[in-house]
């Protein structure tokens, strides 16, 4: 069931919390280096998307595939079954993601955030990951800020930090979730403008979840618009902003834009 | 009810003595219910349901008995299966064991206490999962529990004297074995409760101090 013309695909994921059933039999799948992102009202399950493929939840029908290979299921004895927390390790280093209330560890200076993983999980030496933080530390605009503690800086910077600690993975994927959601107004505009440079520079295949209409405008290939469980329409950002098809896409731009 | 000076005086090298033991019991306790709580707090958090549910179980066990009476397990049963400490030694580790229940209770809540966004940045970067306790959860939660834990210390110190059922003799003990050589029980005492209060109050203001860093944290 391989396929490696796509770089994330679900087959009819469905996942529930409970009774909630908050993703039904969804399809969908993202060609390598494609930028995408999921709009829709909240609650509407667009979060739990990245936090199936971060592994943070898991499914409970259907399948995950990330770079062609399953993520739920492994294969054992001829069958698929669930992913066990080995296999789950193994492909986690191929994600990366960005989280809305940063989650940067507050006991540890901007740059051990950003070495840390790549010393620990991926067996770089010291040097080598201070030298990976360093670019990134410049990518990012925060050369001067090595040895501060997250506390010290604002939540742009802080936010900053965080794209530069899930960069130092060289993830294929990066999940970026409501980044900007918790940000002070004055602070969203740099943190889009590293992310538009990334997302420009690289070849990471990005699934963006936002709020920021004009920045998903901007920066998408695609715009997926998500409703109760489900895709209810997808159309290159130009199409989907401005001819929606559906009359329930149109209502959520309608509110979110005025709203702005 | 006179005061005899030179009782006082004369009861001095027998209740520093005491002290002694009694601060020597203290530390070592600490550290053994510094430890060993930390590695019940760790154990309850325990994937595998048995090792999980023994702990619970033998947590609840210690905490709803009294010390005394683990104090006489150690001390006079445990011998008839072969296995004996001398009264120091008993003392040690029953106060460790029993405070290690406190002081499960204490880390939990500090470890419950960190945002669960830490746990999922550690997943989401693929960190070894006792990296992740090393690295971020604990140097996180423990600084936040350390007044609580200076607390015990705190109470540990003044309970030593029950060590007196086994023959510990402590300050107030050296203090009740000097009074029964003289026949003069309140110079002893009286100054048995002064050294108490001379370290204990010290160290809660330190603790005081401790709780106040910690809140800035």
């Amino acid at each position: 069931m391989s396929d490696s013309s796509s770089m994330i695909r679900f087959d009819g994921v469905v996942k529930r919390f409970g009774d909630h059933v908050v993703l039904r039999e969804l399809d969908f799948s993202v060609a390598p280096g494609e930028f995408v992102t999921l709009i829709g009202p909240s609650g509407s399950g667009k979060t739990t998307i990245l936090r199936l493929l971060m592994t943070l939840e898991h499914v409970n029908e259907g399948r995950i595939h990330v770079g062609g290979e399953c993520l739920t299921h492994m294969p054992k004895g001829g069958k698929l079954v669930p992913a066990n927390e080995k296999y789950l390790r193994r492909m986690r280093k191929r994600i990366g993601m960005v989280f809305q209330q940063f989650n940067l560890f507050p006991n540890m200076t901007v740059l051990q955030n950003i070495t840390e993983a790549p010393i620990r999980a991926l067996g770089l030496s010291k040097g080598e990951a201070e030298a990976r933080a360093v670019d990134l530390l410049d990518m990012v605009g925060l050369t001067d800020k090595t040895t501060a503690r997250p506390s010290q800086l604002s939540g742009g910077q802080q936010q900053r930090v965080a794209i530069a600690r899930a960069l130092a993975m060289r993830p294929e994927v990066l999940l970026l979730d409501e980044v900007t959601s918790a940000l002070d107004p004055e602070l969203v505009a740099g943190v889009l403008k590293v992310l538009k440079e990334i997302a420009s520079t690289t070849d990471i295949t990005f699934l963006c979840v936002t709020h920021e209409m004009q920045f998903a405008r901007d920066v998408s290939d695609r715009v997926m618009m998500f409703d109760q469980g489900q895709v209810i329409e997808e159309a290159s950002p130009e199409k989907l902003f401005t001819q929606p098809d559906h009359e329930r896409t149109r209502a959520f731009l309608h509110a979110v834009l005025d709203r702005a | 009810m006179n005061w005899d000076w030179e009782n006082a005086r004369d009861s001095i090298p027998l209740l520093l003595q005491g002290l002694l033991v009694t601060v020597e019991l203290t530390l070592l306790g600490s550290l053994v219910a510094y430890v060993l709580g930390l590695v019940f707090a760790l154990l309850r958090r325990s994937r595998i349901p048995v090792v999980s549910q023994a702990v619970f179980l033998l947590v609840e066990f210690v905490r709803s008995t009294p010390l005394l009476i683990q104090v006489f397990v150690i001390f006079y049963l445990l011998p008839e299966v072969g296995i004996r400490f001398n009264a120091f030694t008993t003392g040690v580790i029953a106060l460790g064991l029993h405070y290690a229940t406190y002081t499960s209770e204490v880390y939990r809540a500090g470890i419950e206490a960190v945002p669960k966004g830490q746990w999922e940045a550690a997943t989401a970067l693929s960190l070894p999962r006792g990296r992740t306790w090393t690295g971020i959860i604990l140097p996180q939660a423990v600084p936040r529990v350390l007044p609580a834990l200076g607390n015990y210390m705190i109470s540990m110190f003044k309970e030593t004297p029950l060590l007196l059922a086994i023959g510990v003799l402590d300050v107030l003990n050296q203090a009740k074995e000097q009074a029964a050589v003289t026949f003069r029980a309140i110079e002893p005492y009286t100054l048995a409760g002064l050294l108490f209060l001379l370290i204990s109050l010290p160290s809660s203001i330190l603790v005081r101090r401790l709780e106040r860093r910690v809140g800035q944290l």
